[in-house]
């Protein structure tokens, strides 16, 4: 394995969190580890992803209002087919990571595996890890013939860590052309809107208190966004009520939502469809209130509370009142 | 206004899935159905086209054998049409094959938008309809959460992980659709008998002018190595509230030391 490029996707200035457990995970494969940015800030998140092992940043430079997928893809294809090619690409699971993996696919005519929840180096191949069937079974993949594989891992498949020694890192970034891209880069942002949130992000809190369609009605969200901040967590959802227009799509856990690992997982009203399941299975303690015996949630449960969550949930939120 | 729908039959999802063990492909046997996430694509196509006052949705297919069940709920509901590319060699595709496929069937239809869910319920792989507008040079826009085209112009609400972005885009275009955004109508007695006589073209790989090496088993490149139950993760204690039950949870939160 002599080099892995990893993508760098931004938020506000900094690298995404995905990107640091990328950076972490290449970091052990034994090679050099490169990565891809874009966006406004390139030097200071340079600066950052050196800490966690980056030797060298390809830098798209600002892509304006432009969405990713078409300028990241063409210039991740122009180096490879100039001939600055890595063994493998890691790309976070996010919506603008899915799209740069699907056009750098067809632009490199090579196979993509998706939902990667663990690598593996040995021999100088990679393999991948896929859990699939809600969790229940993990598949193992390789790639034949294909190099570079592109590899789109699911967030928190890897713990990051800093790189040792600590210590300021030189990293080199080096500016990368983007080649034509004709009609394929004619979408462009007009506005960004951002959910209002108090409280800790879903996919970093260490209490996650999570609704679904047992809650009944709506309005009984409400319940489960104050049990949240009454345990300095954040609020989530199943993909029953983000379907179904109760809460927005920021709050949604699971396959097509956000994967969280928190200390303590409480499902409320949640049965437990394998989507959801996916995304919050690898929770330190799981909590689980639903009418139904029979639900999956059930299944997976450290404490399993057979009965109505409408019901539990208010008089658990008066007794840690009661507490103060 | 002329909307092609990218629908995938799938095995019914209320069945278990599993692995065919000799060549760990997903077990398609029995009655397919329409990808539920298709459902809402074909919703907003069917709309789109209303809004619009003309013009017609198609559906496009893959599928190894010649199901074409999944694909007349959808013609139920008001597509005029669809291509199914049906062919022995398209088994064992991956998502890049599927693409090439399905960009191909879509070319021949020349529609002046492509609809697809932003990712089946049964592969979830999530990356086959950005490859297709890639493979056709196309713009695309994903996840997306509301659709309206005016002056020739998509203007399309994105979702992202924190909210959501307002993407302005020109046709033709492929746009992902994420589940719930429309309440997929029912196909009426009438839909459902007019659906068995709509034309379902049904194409081969050669056909298309595709080389049999870039689908399939061949075109995907990629093996499994292993396929092993994952570790389980044991059901803990379970108490039925009898009015009491939110005391036992107060505990177990003080053991953890969340309170």
């Amino acid at each position: 394995m002599d080099t892995i490029w990893v993508l760098a996707e931004q938020r506000g200035g900094v690298p995404a969190g995905i990107v640091l457990e990328l950076l972490t995970a290449a970091r052990g494969f034994g090679g050099v580890v490169e990565v891809v940015t874009w966006g406004p800030s390139s030097e200071s998140t340079a600066t950052v992803l050196g800490r966690y092992g980056a030797a060298k940043v390809y830098d798209v430079g600002d892509i304006g209002e432009a969405l990713p997928g078409p300028k990241v893809a063409a210039a991740i294809a122009s180096q490879v087919s100039g001939g600055n090619r890595p063994d493998a690409v890691l790309i976070g699971a996010t919506h603008d990571g899915r799209d740069i993996a699907a056009r750098l696919s067809v632009r490199l005519d090579l196979p993509v595996l998706t939902n990667v929840v663990g690598i593996t180096a040995s021999g100088g191949r990679l393999t991948s890890d896929h859990s699939i069937f809600g969790g229940s079974t993990l598949l193992r993949a390789e790639f034949t013939d294909a190099i570079p594989g592109l590899f789109v891992v699911q967030p928190k498949s890897f713990v990051a860590e800093p790189a040792e020694p600590a210590g300021q890192r030189s990293v080199e970034i080096v500016a990368i052309e983007v080649p034509e891209t004709g009609a394929t880069d004619a979408a462009r942002i007009v506005a960004r809107h951002e959910e209002e949130r108090s409280g800790p992000e879903l996919d970093e809190a260490a209490v996650v208190v999570a609704g679904g369609r047992g809650l009944g009605s709506p309005g009984n969200f409400a319940l489960i966004t104050e049990l949240a901040q009454l345990l300095k967590g954040a609020p989530g959802a199943s993909r029953a009520i983000v379907d179904a227009g109760w809460v927005p799509y920021a709050l949604q856990i699971g396959q097509t939502g956000k994967t969280v690992k928190p200390m303590v997982y409480i499902a409320c009203g949640i049965s437990g469809a394998t989507q959801h399941m996916v995304g919050m299975k690898a929770a330190q303690k799981i909590i689980a209130i639903n009418k139904d015996r029979e639900a999956p949630i059930f299944t997976i449960a450290d404490l399993g509370v057979v009965g109505d969550a409408t019901k539990v949930v208010p008089k658990l939120i008066e007794a840690i009142k009661a507490r103060r | 206004m002329n909307v092609a729908v990218c629908v995938k039959q799938i095995p019914d999802t209320a069945m278990p899935p599993a692995l065919d063990p000799r060549d760990h492909t997903l077990v398609r046997e029995g009655k397919l159905i329409m990808d539920e996430s298709d459902s809402y694509g074909v919703e907003m196509g069917l709309q789109l086209v209303e809004v619009a006052g003309g013009g017609e949705v198609s559906l496009v297919s893959m599928a190894p054998n010649s199901a074409t069940s999944g694909l007349r709920t959808a013609l139920a509901t008001g597509a005029v049409k669809a291509i199914l590319v049906s062919d022995p060699v398209l088994a064992g595709s991956d998502a890049l094959g599927t693409a090439k496929v399905l960009a191909a069937a879509i070319a021949r239809l020349g529609p002046d938008l492509v609809l697809a869910g932003t990712e089946s319920t049964d592969g979830y792989v999530g990356t086959t309809p950005v490859q297709v507008a890639e493979l056709l040079g196309w713009p695309s826009v994903s996840f997306a959460k509301h659709v309206e085209i005016s002056d020739g112009l998509l203007r399309v609400q994105r979702q992202t992980e924190a909210g959501y972005e307002e993407v302005t885009c020109p046709l033709p275009a492929v746009v992902t659709v994420t589940s719930g955004v429309v309440e997929p109508r029912y196909p009426s007695f009438k839909g459902i008998a007019a659906a068995k006589s709509k034309p379902v073209e049904e194409l081969t790989v050669a056909d298309l002018g595709l080389d049999p090496s870039q689908v399939g088993f061949a075109g995907a490149r990629q093996q499994v190595i292993s396929v092993e139950a994952a570790e389980a993760r044991a059901a803990g204690e379970i108490v039925v509230d009898k009015g009491d039950a939110h005391e036992r949870v107060l505990g177990f939160l003080e053991q953890l030391k969340i309170l």
